[in-house]
């Protein structure tokens, strides 16, 4: 789609020898996201070798992950490959300007992602209510860095799938998709008890309804099969991520009764 | 170069991508869960298993196997010579601490 569209480009311009063909055969906005995908992979390659790091340099690393934990994990991930199809579809649906279908599997990527990151979120809640923080765990005292690495390595992750929904719903839905997010943001609130650390983390969504408001407004457009293929190379990349997560992070540390 | 006609023809790879990933978490879980090898080949076989899965993610999720030539080589020769130098910086350093007996 975008080699044709370049060809018209050159065929449109009129002027021979006056248009040069993009070094990396591709529209700039595709070769942005591709280099901050590039240095995006290298934050969480410093998360992944820091976790990794620890988890050698310490024998006595704790292995907390029942049978419940990892159906819950591979559920998570099941979840996000399958977002990656319907991403892929949507795609397609934009390409041939099928803008019903678009909607339709971009919110089915974007339920897809949420639901990720509802199981995760529970997950989370779970290990905290065991007593892991931050700085401490209840299975391995002697090993504080296990709380640490994994809430920094797995949270980043969780952020990124959060900005992923978001920029899929604003792709899909523009303006409209401001006071849906609002509301998930204030329902959040309210619905997640105080004593959960996803109270006071929901507003994450306020932050991303302020940027998500700031873009739309300053620079109202129609997103076209570009946009599409852009915020799904994102979507894919935090798909990809998590293929290494789940195995260093849970499948190397299952507990086996 | 690749045109829009021939990725509408092959959407089906698509669904056998998400197929082949989906068959693949299953394989790593239940390495995982059974835990078949002792730990060291264990990391080895599913880091092998999470490279293809990520190299099935780029390739076609990700479009990167219908870019340029350039474009390919250019990204992934950039990541990959990254996380080497971040590989030897980091991983002798932690098994130095293991041979040392630092508790």
């Amino acid at each position: 789609m975008a080699d044709a569209t370049l060809q018209h480009d050159v065929v449109g311009h009129g002027v021979a020898g006056e248009y040069e063909a993009p070094l990396f055969g591709a529209y700039s906005k595709k070769v942005g996201m591709w280099l901050f995908l590039a240095s995006d992979s290298l934050t969480f390659g410093a998360l992944l070798v820091a976790f990794s790091y620890n988890r050698i340099s310490n024998p006595a690393w704790p292995t907390p992950f029942a049978v419940q934990s990892i159906t819950n994990a591979t559920i998570m991930t099941a979840c996000l490959l399958s977002s990656s199809l319907t991403m892929v579809l949507g795609v397609f649906a934009a390409q041939r300007h099928d803008r019903a279908w678009t909607r339709n599997w971009l919110l089915a990527t974007m339920i897809f992602g949420t639901a990720f990151i509802v199981l995760h979120g529970m997950e989370w809640s779970h290990l905290i209510d065991e007593g892991m923080t931050p700085f401490s765990n209840p299975w391995a005292p002697t090993v504080p860095q296990f709380g640490g690495t994994f809430f920094t390595l797995t949270g980043m992750h969780m952020l990124h799938v959060t900005i992923g929904v978001i920029y899929l719903g604003v792709i899909a839905f523009r303006k409209w998709f401001l006071p849906a997010l609002a509301a998930i943001w204030i329902a959040g609130y309210f619905l997640i008890p105080a004593n959960n650390v996803f109270h006071y983390g929901i507003h994450a969504l306020g932050l991303g309804l302020i940027v998500a408001a700031v873009i739309l407004f300053l620079k109202p457009k129609d997103y076209d099969a570009h946009d599409v293929e852009v915020a799904g190379l994102y979507w894919h990349f935090v798909d990809l991520v998590w293929m290494f997560i789940f195995p260093l992070v849970y499948l190397m540390s299952t507990k086996i009764v | 170069m690749h045109d829009a006609a021939t990725h509408d023809d092959s959407k089906g790879q698509y669904f056998w991508v998400w197929g082949a990933l989906l068959v693949l978490t299953a394989v790593e879980v239940w390495l995982g869960y059974k835990q078949v090898f002792e730990p060291k080949l264990m990391l080895e076989v599913l880091l092998a298993l999470s490279v293809v899965k990520s190299a099935l993610i780029i390739g076609y999720f990700m479009h990167l196997k219908f870019e340029s030539a350039l474009m390919r080589w250019m990204i992934v020769l950039s990541v990959l010579a990254c996380f080497i130098i971040m590989y030897f910086f980091f991983f002798p350093d932690a098994g130095r601490i293991l041979r040392l007996g630092v508790k």
